[in-house]
């Protein structure tokens, strides 16, 4: 066995000074030529029993327990120049953020040939030849001078490539993979996920592979881990955990990503938004070309695309953030100002947003009951104890107890933040939410509670969502029509069911099909279907 | 948070600042009452030593009673610089943020007036200014707050400006909310931190720099006690290896110290908050 993990214990502090468990005994065990996928939500403990493979902690953790051997040398507690000779050596990691994972100020090929120097493995000309050589077989471009380019000469994605090189270049044992794709975008990950599988292939590598998106993992992993906080839920073959999941958790993890929902009720609907042909610029870039869509009331649109596809500026224009070169935005069949000053209170009350991340959307120095109540003070009047009934309501209704109207945001979770942000919008009674990315920085079961209790808003109230998202997985989810972008124009529009079943428009299709499923064969497919 | 936890929470060096801060306080707020003797008679002989019976911290350059001087100047020293920083706290910060969520022409303005004064070395702005108006109270205190004030607004806008373009800003701006509200309710409590430590720092400062120009003549005009002054009057006793001049310069190294230790912790406790949130 080369990897063995058992009973490991990890503990860590909190911002007060107390131990907390991260890793609570969890044993694994990896051969050569195998890969296993760790999965779990944020705070699993996933990326801390990664690095417990390289005999490594975090500041401020510690092993309280346990056993990690690597061909049965045990690593807890082995001498610092024992495991200096064995990380980037026998063990490799490649981390989440390649960017910040590379030195800006030297050239790729030095800072990958300076592990293979480190560990005395012979002259530079060797580590070059090979580096070349993996250059290729990652599929970079021009592999014989890629090297020579500097970190902010290449895209993200060939990055992150070329740090999975740097990983590879002194023929590990064992590599550890921290959510290598999670910043990249969807077409560009299938191309690394592929390249990184065929490379430990040809090595005879072992792998771990951390990551929260069970379809990532199921293109990669000959087995899957699911853990949950720090205690391991389920272990099986990959196939088995995607189609017979035992636990569960585990099942929920899958459901999540099958999840669809269906449209409700179909009569005549009124036109709540509509935008008409605008075109809009950052100073003398212009983001948009003559985009026009419109929402029906209680309806969700979606607005998908790549990132650049123009979205976000979208939903500046709708809210007055950014005023339109020309064209025009109705609502409820009045004309909105273009510029948000000449914008009437009650225009802004009917027209919300929600933004993407919700660390930075609510002030972390109000309490809930301030961030909640001002929209009500300020737009409806309120105050005194009708204020605090509404608040209580509100909270009610997007299912958080009413004591915490006195917490601060840093007291809450990603998903509760978010449910805040969603009752400040409510608290304005509002007929249009712009849902900006809203579940992008959440956990996939907490996104789902989220997608599910704006469902249940929109049967409640009749609100309409305008839906700005990348995950085509949420689009199948709740939306109702669909507005294909692309390098600011709108390229495909309709239905649901028309724009995302065959016959696609290209790009659409393209969009579809890169998005990793949650079969072990698809990333073949793909690739298959590309030649 | 309540005090009582603020306090538990202390180390023990933030709570012996503390104890000199409150001490200082003290000692300004009622200085007068509890010097033995007035602040310009000469009562004994000139530069009696530390000891002296009746003068327990002995005479100054004068044979004026040191004790009774430091006692009268911590009055003043202390009252003036804290008006001083008050005073340019509240107006830079307040027109720093404004200008930040202005932004625009306005912001060009007063950032680009900001930045003339700010080209002219303080001492010597305050100086130019001093001789040309004459050295009275009003004149030192609104001179001292304005200098002080222009380095506060920059320090408010650039805290402002990074706040402005967070996400919980655009959503009051699109709730309607006016320019003030977001300076008070939006901005402030979340810049304060940083405009707490700046305090500590620029209370210091004020205090050095009238002490200077005390010491160049044109702050705190004599015969009436200030620190700084009493650094100046004392300073060849130096020469005959008499510690007259060391007892207010120590006064002042003390208060800074301990205000800073107190800032210090505040700071901590702001960013653990933060931290959580």
């Amino acid at each position: 066995m080369l990897l063995q993990i058992e009973d490991l214990r990890i503990d860590g502090t909190d911002v007060d000074g107390n131990s907390v468990e991260i890793v609570k005994g969890v044993s694994l065990e990896v051969d050569r030529g195998q890969v296993l996928g760790l999965i779990g939500e944020s705070g699993a403990g996933k990326s801390t029993i990664g690095l417990a493979a390289l005999g490594y902690v975090r500041p401020g953790c510690h092993f309280a327990g346990g056993s990690v051997r690597l061909d049965g040398q045990e690593l807890v507690g082995a001498p610092v120049g024992q495991l200096l000779d064995i990380r980037g050596r026998r063990v490799a990691y490649v981390a989440q953020s390649a960017a910040a994972a590379f030195n800006p100020a030297h050239r790729l090929l030095d800072q990958i040939c300076e592990v293979h120097r480190r560990h005395g493995l012979g002259p530079r000309a060797e580590a070059e030849r090979f580096a070349v050589e993996l250059f290729g077989k990652l599929g970079l471009p021009d592999p014989e001078r890629f090297g020579q380019r500097y970190p902010h000469q290449v895209s993200g994605g060939q990055l992150q490539r070329a740090m999975t090189v740097m990983a590879l270049i002194t023929r590990p044992d064992l590599v550890v993979f921290d959510e290598p794709t999670t910043a990249l975008d969807v077409t560009t990950q299938i191309e690394v996920l592929a390249a990184m599988r065929r490379a430990i292939r040809e090595q005879g590598a072992a792998a771990l592979y951390v990551t929260h998106d069970l379809a990532v993992v199921a293109q990669m992993a000959d087995r899957i881990l699911v853990l949950r906080h720090g205690a391991a839920v389920e272990l099986g073959e990959t196939r088995q955990i995607l189609e017979q999941p035992r636990q569960d958790y585990t099942r929920a993890l899958v459901s999540v990503r099958r999840g669809a929902h269906e449209r409700h009720g179909g009569h005549e609907r009124s036109v709540v938004l509509a935008v008409d042909r605008v075109d809009a610029a950052y100073g003398a870039q212009q983001v948009l070309f003559d985009v026009s869509l419109r929402v029906e009331r209680a309806a969700t649109v979606a607005v998908v695309g790549e990132s650049g596809s123009g979205k976000s500026t979208l939903a500046r224009v709708i809210t007055g953030l950014l005023p339109p070169r020309s064209g025009q935005v109705r609502f409820g069949g009045e004309v909105l100002s273009n510029d948000l000053a000449g914008r009437s209170k009650d225009h802004r009350r009917r027209l919300q947003l929600i933004y993407q991340m919700p660390d930075v959307a609510v002030n972390p120095r109000q309490t809930v009951r301030e961030i909640i109540g001002r929209p009500l003070a300020f737009y409806l009047g309120m105050h005194g104890d009708a204020l605090r009934r509404r608040v209580k309501e509100l909270l009610a209704r997007i299912e958080l107890p009413a004591h915490f109207a006195d917490r601060f945001p840093g007291e809450l979770s990603g998903g509760q933040k978010q449910r805040i942000c969603i009752a400040r919008a409510l608290a304005a009674e509002p007929e249009l939410i712009i849902c900006d990315e809203v579940t992008s920085a959440l956990d996939p079961l907490v996104a789902d509670e989220i997608l599910n209790l704006l469902l249940r808003l929109q049967e409640e109230s009749g609100l309409s969502y305008l839906f700005i998202t990348h995950d085509l997985a949420t689009v199948r989810a709740i939306a109702h029509e669909v507005v294909v972008m692309q390098r600011g124009r709108v390229v495909d529009s309709g239905g649901k069911d028309q724009v995302m079943a065959p016959p696609f428009h290209d790009y659409t299709g393209k969009l579809i099909r890169s998005v990793p499923e949650m079969r072990t064969d698809w990333l073949d497919e793909v690739l298959a279907g590309r030649v | 948070m309540s005090v009582a936890l603020l306090l538990r929470r202390m180390p023990w060096i933030t709570r012996l600042g503390l104890l000199l801060v409150f001490l200082f306080a003290f000692l300004a707020a009622f200085g007068p009452w509890l010097a033995p003797y007035p602040e310009a008679e000469p009562v004994a002989d000139v530069w009696q030593p530390i000891g002296t019976v009746g003068f327990p911290l002995g005479t100054d350059t004068l044979g004026r009673d040191m004790l009774s001087r430091l006692l009268y100047g911590a009055q003043r020293s202390i009252g003036l610089a804290l008006v001083i920083t008050v005073l340019s706290f509240t107006v830079g910060s307040v027109c720093g943020f404004l200008a930040a969520i202005a932004g625009g022409w306005a912001d060009q303005a007063a950032s680009r007036v900001v930045d003339v004064f700010m080209s002219f070395p303080a001492l010597i702005l305050a100086l130019l200014v001093l001789s040309v108006m004459g050295s009275s109270l009003p004149v030192l205190v609104l001179t001292l707050a304005f200098i002080d004030g222009t380095r506060v607004f920059r320090l408010a806008r650039a805290v402002a400006v990074d706040l402005n373009v967070m996400e919980f800003v655009e959503a009051a701006k699109l709730r309607g909310e006016g320019i003030w509200w977001i300076a008070r309710k939006e901005i402030l409590p979340n810049a304060l931190p940083m405009l707490l430590a700046e305090f500590g720092v620029r209370f210091c400062f004020s205090f050095l720099l009238i002490s200077a120009l005390s010491f160049l003549g044109l702050g705190i005009q004599p015969p009436a006690a200030d620190w700084g002054g009493m650094v100046k009057d004392n300073a060849q006793a130096i020469a005959f290896g008499l510690p007259a001049p060391l007892l207010p310069a120590g006064c002042i190294a003390l208060l800074t110290i301990s205000v800073n230790l107190v800032v210090d912790f505040l700071l901590d406790q702001a960013s653990r908050r933060s931290r959580r949130g």
